[in-house]
């Protein structure tokens, strides 16, 4: 595995770390304060774990004011994403569907 | 060592099919019968006719390309920063119908926003889960 994969793959070990990384790519940028009220840990241990998401890459923040915004780098992820097989998953899965279809149909 | 970045890429998926091109093509083109097998549309078989696929995790934006009935339909397939074209080709058999979907047009840069805003996330977590377990 390249020392990309390690980074990744250690930084998202950690439970709290991935469900933070989580919220960022489906929900978009938050501050600090928002991801705690929903991460079940104190905001110090939300801040000590978007550190290490920022150092490997997967986040990024902007200040305004006194809040801190962060958000996901989607990219930092490519390597580990086969995207070829996943859309020829998605259109099996169709045809699987298709199939279904053209026996329920009147000719 | 960058020229990738550049790469348009394609996925081919093809299935031997018990039915005549006739009625695949009906399943291809009706919007209630579209609705059954891919997401739910507004299509009409009109060269240059824009339409909408639209799913519970946001919708496709299309454009008709090539009408050739029972054999050819072609359109664009634009998501979340993803610009591709989708051509179904139907070729009769002795037993039935050869379909054949090409989704073609993908760039590095645009695979990762149509993943993140499709299906690819849970799905990647779901793996990356599995990976996790097998790595300390």
């Amino acid at each position: 595995m390249s020392h990309t994969h390690d980074v990744l793959f250690k930084t998202l070990a950690d439970p709290t770390r991935r469900a933070l990384f989580e919220r960022l790519c489906r929900e978009g940028e938050k501050t600090v304060g928002a991801l705690t009220a929903r991460a079940g840990v104190s905001q110090p241990v939300v801040s000590k774990h978007l550190a290490v998401l920022k150092r490997a890459g997967m986040v990024c923040d902007r200040h305004e004011g006194r809040q801190t915004h962060y958000s996901a780098q989607r990219g930092a992820l490519a390597p580990l994403v086969d995207w070829t097989s996943q859309m020829a998953s998605f259109w099996e899965t169709r045809f699987d569907h298709l199939e279904d279809l053209l026996k329920r149909m009147d000719q | 060592m960058n020229e990738i970045s550049t790469e348009r890429l394609s996925v081919v998926v093809e299935r031997e099919l018990a039915f005549p091109p006739e009625k695949i093509w009906r399943a291809l083109t009706q919007p209630h019968l579209i609705e059954e097998w891919l997401m739910k549309s507004d299509f009409k078989p009109v060269v240059d006719y824009n339409f909408k696929l639209s799913a519970e995790w946001g919708s496709v934006d299309c454009k008709v390309l090539e009408v050739e009935p029972n054999k050819t339909l072609c359109y664009t397939w634009d998501a979340h920063g993803l610009e591709s074209v989708v051509t179904w080709r139907l070729a009769p058999t002795s037993t039935g119908t050869h379909l054949r979907v090409e989704q073609s047009g993908f760039r590095p840069d645009q695979q990762q926003a149509y993943q993140g805003a499709t299906y690819g996330w849970p799905k990647f977590f779901a793996n990356l889960e599995q990976v996790l377990a097998r790595i300390d």
